[in-house]
């Protein structure tokens, strides 16, 4: 499977999910900037990773979500490819309209750091197949932005669709029905607060977030 | 414009500058300077940038080892970890900034440690801190606390460098002057250090990052003065921090540090152009003319006093191989950072501005630095305390009250308040962080088995009692805590902080704290090799407690093998390493149970001493331990005594632990709180028990089997008796409880 990462201008966790990518899928992830117009054919799997991009100016995700590569990231995923957004990767693909909902400030106002308990709500989607029926897993969270929202209607749809992959096991950050990570309509793109990219080492404290790219390389093959 | 202004007596003294400093210039120049120039020695004079008052003493310390390779001097420290890599790391401080405007002051310290980190080409790869607050009670703590941790918070999870652990205290001390660290810690390739001194004549000086405002003039003229009810209206010196920019500061000074088109370069943090310039040409032995219509202006009709006095943050100046300024053009455009020409290196060893085609400063640079004032300032020895007796050093009421009472004070509560505001996790390499409430975190070296393990540390209570002692002790600590994880402890940063140095009674203390480190390094062969000392700490009159803060470096050579805090199981065996005698003078149980500083005029007592003899045979012991895989967990003994460590270990494992009657002649009180040093905790498995004591005895160690690990209580013979549960709530009640009250 060949594999993508993406960096902004403040990205920074585009070297964590390069190392996890990398780790995973025994082969090096394409790295590609921002101002790049095209996402390489040939790719399979693209991480919108974590970070600041432009230092969450504006407000968070919205500037990178108007960078020219992510015009081709719409493009490719209204065809199927994979994507996933990881904390401030999932607020660029809301603001890019590929997500339904919003990200708003933390309830408490703080930025909250933490390994976190999360139920895995559908354990069917392509993102999380490899975890064969397992209920619960542990991936840090790290943001300050990280409070879902949607109106009744999305939620109501999300929810019975399947989309909602993951929910908060205790609700840190004032989200809508303790959601943590959904997927669109076609089920190829999920956003998600918490960093499974830095959960695939003993060292990390754990490797919940292994199984979570095994899913995606499972359904590549 | 600037030559119109007549320099008075008033406006010398206004720029801090005494009337012997003044005659100096007058001699140097054989004229009067104009307001550009006197700014610019003002700046580079002052406490901040000169160390007038602690230069003389600074030099008494152990600087080299076999693992360094820069020492004191350059804009950070370096040191060999193998591998051709390099660890550079600095603490430094920000602590009147970070009392008049929080957020901002914090966030520029840190934004500042880490650019003194990556000038020297290392990527910034963790960030600590050592923190002081007032008293809890104080009406400006909550609030000076909640804008300083957001402002860490803010700055470094945005650059994207985890903060991985620090330490805060609260006393009425700080009540007036709050202390904000902060440490960076940066990884390089040996073969691409960079440094300041900008050799050769005819090179391109290029000014990279952000614009220059007018923010932050005369920050290090501010940071040389005491305060007074009045320094509310010193806001506007404070700089503003951006860490957007910041980070990509760091993305494009590495990438161009990648090439071989830098010749020097040095970030501008106090004293901004002025400073960068000036280190830059003295340290590399030439000249610099710099044409100020290229600064890269923020505001209209900056005037050339402003621009070279400005502390706008996230700035770098670099001195390039000519025919290769394309290349700092093209990275720098692709960050989308300003980037100009703005001067030249000269054969002069002059500073020469111009600004509007006029010459607006031109002074020689060597007796900015050679001439700078190098006080010997009086000093007077901290009076000899006496040693707590017997009698003095009485039970508590009620154990399980004082065991209550300690591990909900302030100083020992949780601080999960606080580091769950930090990102310790990106960069994915930390192994250990403030999250496991060890001594040291770890942090890997990217894409290796090898890790760092760092600690801040100090005990001004004990400084305050006996400098030279306390002195000791703020180094042995930190040299027990990188111990306590198995690493070898290779090398320190200091940052000194104290009152009003014009003061013998705190000058003695800086002089005392200075030797008592400086004898420990020499011990434990555990050199200084960068530092910060922030004096002036002082309030109407209101000196801080003197506070060397200490930050250790130790290298983890493979990740296969380490303790922390964390991993002692149901049924190990609690074994102390280290003598007990029992120590109640200037101990935590002192102050919190017995009252000792309730009263202002209440007697202080004699710290614990520190054996560096014993605490090197000890600590290298636990050492030898760890790396033969004997121990679980270790922690050290420090606040508190046994209770505190041994509290501390089960709140980490989630399981109780029941500890043993004091051994004959140590009172109760002394053995479950007594804070005698070189002593540490260690849980140990039945298998190991008897290799570990046995082999200690061998060596003459005192090592002794103190209790087990297990249940939900935790217990001590004959004194507690309490649910672990219910103290670990209560322990990690105290910061949200204070942070939601109204008060």
């Amino acid at each position: 499977m060949r594999t993508a990462v993406i960096s902004f201008p403040a990205s920074n966790c585009d070297r964590d999910a390069y190392t996890a990518l990398h780790q995973v899928t025994g082969q090096e992830p394409v790295m590609i900037w921002h101002r790049e117009t095209e996402i390489p054919a040939n790719v399979d799997f693209v991480v919108v990773p974590g970070g600041f991009s432009y230092g969450d100016y504006l407000r968070s995700g919205a500037i990178a979500a108007r960078s020219p590569i992510v015009r081709d990231l719409i493009q490719k995923a209204g065809k199927g490819l994979t994507v996933a957004g990881f904390c401030n990767g999932f607020q660029v693909l809301t603001e890019a309209g590929l997500l339904p909902g919003a990200l708003m400030r933390n309830d408490k106002l703080k930025f909250v750091c933490k390994p976190q308990s999360l139920s895995i709500v559908n354990g069917k989607s392509r993102f999380t197949s490899a975890y064969n029926g397992q209920k619960n897993v542990v991936y840090p969270v790290a943001h300050h932005d990280g409070n879902y929202f949607a109106d009744k209607k999305t939620l109501d749809k999300l929810e019975k669709n399947g989309q909602v992959i993951f929910k908060y096991d205790e609700n840190i950050n004032g989200s809508a029905r303790n959601i943590a990570g959904i997927t669109n309509d076609a089920g190829n793109v999920l956003g998600m607060m918490p960093h499974p990219e830095r959960a695939v080492d003993p060292l990390h404290g754990g490797t919940d977030g292994i199984k979570l790219f095994q899913s995606v390389l499972d359904a590549a093959l | 414009m600037s030559k119109k202004i007549k320099i008075t007596p008033e406006i010398v003294k206004e720029h801090g500058l005494s009337e012997e400093e003044y005659q100096i210039i007058l001699d140097r120049l054989g004229r009067e300077p104009n307001i550009n120039e006197l700014g610019i020695f003002s700046v580079m004079w002052s406490e901040h940038c000169s160390y007038k008052s602690s230069r003389r003493h600074l030099g008494k310390f152990l600087t080299k080892g076999k693992r360094v390779i820069q020492g004191p001097g350059e804009n950070a420290g370096v040191i060999d970890i193998g591998d051709n890599d390099a660890i550079i790391f600095k603490m430094e401080s920000h602590n009147h900034p970070s009392y008049i405007e929080p957020y901002q002051g914090a966030a520029t310290g840190v934004g500042g440690i880490m650019r003194d980190v990556f000038t020297m080409g290392a990527r910034p790869i963790a960030n600590m801190n050592a923190l002081r607050f007032g008293e809890i009670s104080h009406p400006k703590t909550k609030s000076l606390l909640s804008g300083v941790v957001a402002g860490i918070g803010g700055y470094g999870n945005c650059v994207g460098v985890p903060t991985v652990g620090g330490e805060t205290n609260f006393h009425k001390g700080y009540n007036g002057n709050i202390l904000v660290n902060a440490m960076c810690v940066g990884l390089a390739h040996q073969d691409k250090v960079f440094y300041s001194a900008a050799k050769g004549v005819g090179n391109p000086i290029f000014y990279v990052g952000s614009k220059t405002g007018r923010d932050g003039i005369h920050g290090a003229t501010m940071a040389s003065a005491e305060f007074d009810d009045d320094s509310e209206e010193k806001r506007p010196t404070v700089q503003v921090g951006d860490p957007f920019t910041e980070k990509l500061l760091i993305e494009a000074c590495l990438e161009l540090m990648a090439t071989d088109a830098i010749i020097a370069i040095q970030d501008m943090g106090a004293a901004g152009l002025t400073s960068s310039s000036i280190e830059m040409a003295d340290k590399g032995g030439v000249g610099i003319k710099m044409n100020l219509d290229k600064v890269p202006q923020r505001e209209t009709n900056m005037t050339p006093y402003e621009m070279m006095l400005s502390e706008s943050q996230e700035r770098m100046l670099m001195v390039l191989v000519p025919g290769k300024e394309h290349l700092a053009l093209e990275i720098f455009q692709k960050w989308e950072l300003d980037v100009a020409e703005v001067g030249v290196t000269t054969d002069t060893g002059r500073l020469v501005l111009t600004h509007k085609r006029k010459t607006v400063c031109d002074i020689p640079i060597a007796p900015l630095a050679d001439d700078a004032p190098n006080l010997d300032r009086p000093h007077t020895k901290t009076p000899e305390r006496p040693v707590l007796s017997a009698d003095e050093a009485r039970a508590p009421d009620n154990y399980n009250d004082a065991l209550n009472t300690l591990i909900t004070c302030p100083d020992m509560a949780s601080k999960r308040w606080i580091w769950e505001q930090y990102d310790r996790h990106v960069m994915a390499d930390t192994v250990d962080s403030s999250q496991s409430g060890g001594d040291a975190a770890i942090v890997r070296i990217h894409g290796s088995n090898k890790a760092v393990a760092i600690t801040t540390d100090c005990t001004p209570r004990y400084c305050y009692a006996d400098p030279y002692e306390g002195g000791k002790q703020v180094v042995a600590e930190t040299w027990r805590n990188l111990t306590c994880t198995g690493a070898t402890p290779i090398a320190i940063t200091d940052c000194l902080n104290f009152g009003n140095p014009e003061r013998p009674d705190i000058m003695g203390q800086f002089v005392g704290c200075v030797e008592g480190m400086n004898e420990a390094c020499r011990a434990f062969d555990y050199p200084v090799v960068s530092g910060n000392v922030s004096l002036y700490n002082e309030t109407n009159g209101v000196a801080i407690p003197p506070t060397p803060a200490v930050g250790g470096v130790g290298l983890i050579d493979d990740l296969d093998v380490f303790t922390t805090i964390t991993g002692a199981q149901e049924g190990d065996t609690l074994v102390l390493i280290g003598e007990t005698q029992g120590w109640l003078g200037s101990s935590l149980y002192g102050r919190e149970i017995l009252g000792h500083e309730r009263a202002d005029d209440a007697p202080v007592y004699a710290p614990p001493p520190v054996d560096l003899a014993v605490e090197k045979t000890n600590g290298d012991y636990v050492r030898s331990l760890i790396k033969n895989r004997r121990v679980k967990a270790v922690h050290d003994l420090s606040d508190g005594g046994l209770a505190m460590s041994a509290a501390e270990m089960c709140f980490a494992a989630g399981i109780g632990a029941e500890l043993k009657a004091a051994p004959s002649g140590v009172t109760l009180q002394g053995w479950l709180f007594g804070e005698d040093q070189a002593r540490y905790l260690l849980a140990v498995d039945e298998n190991s028990v008897n290799p570990v004591v046995s082999t200690a005895q061998a060596k003459g160690i005192p090592a002794q089997i103190v209790g087990k690990v297990g249940g939900a209580q935790l217990k001590a013979a004959g004194a507690f008796d309490v649910n672990l549960s219910d103290l670990k709530s209560a322990n990690e009640r105290v910061l949200p409880d204070l942070m939601k009250s109204k008060a």
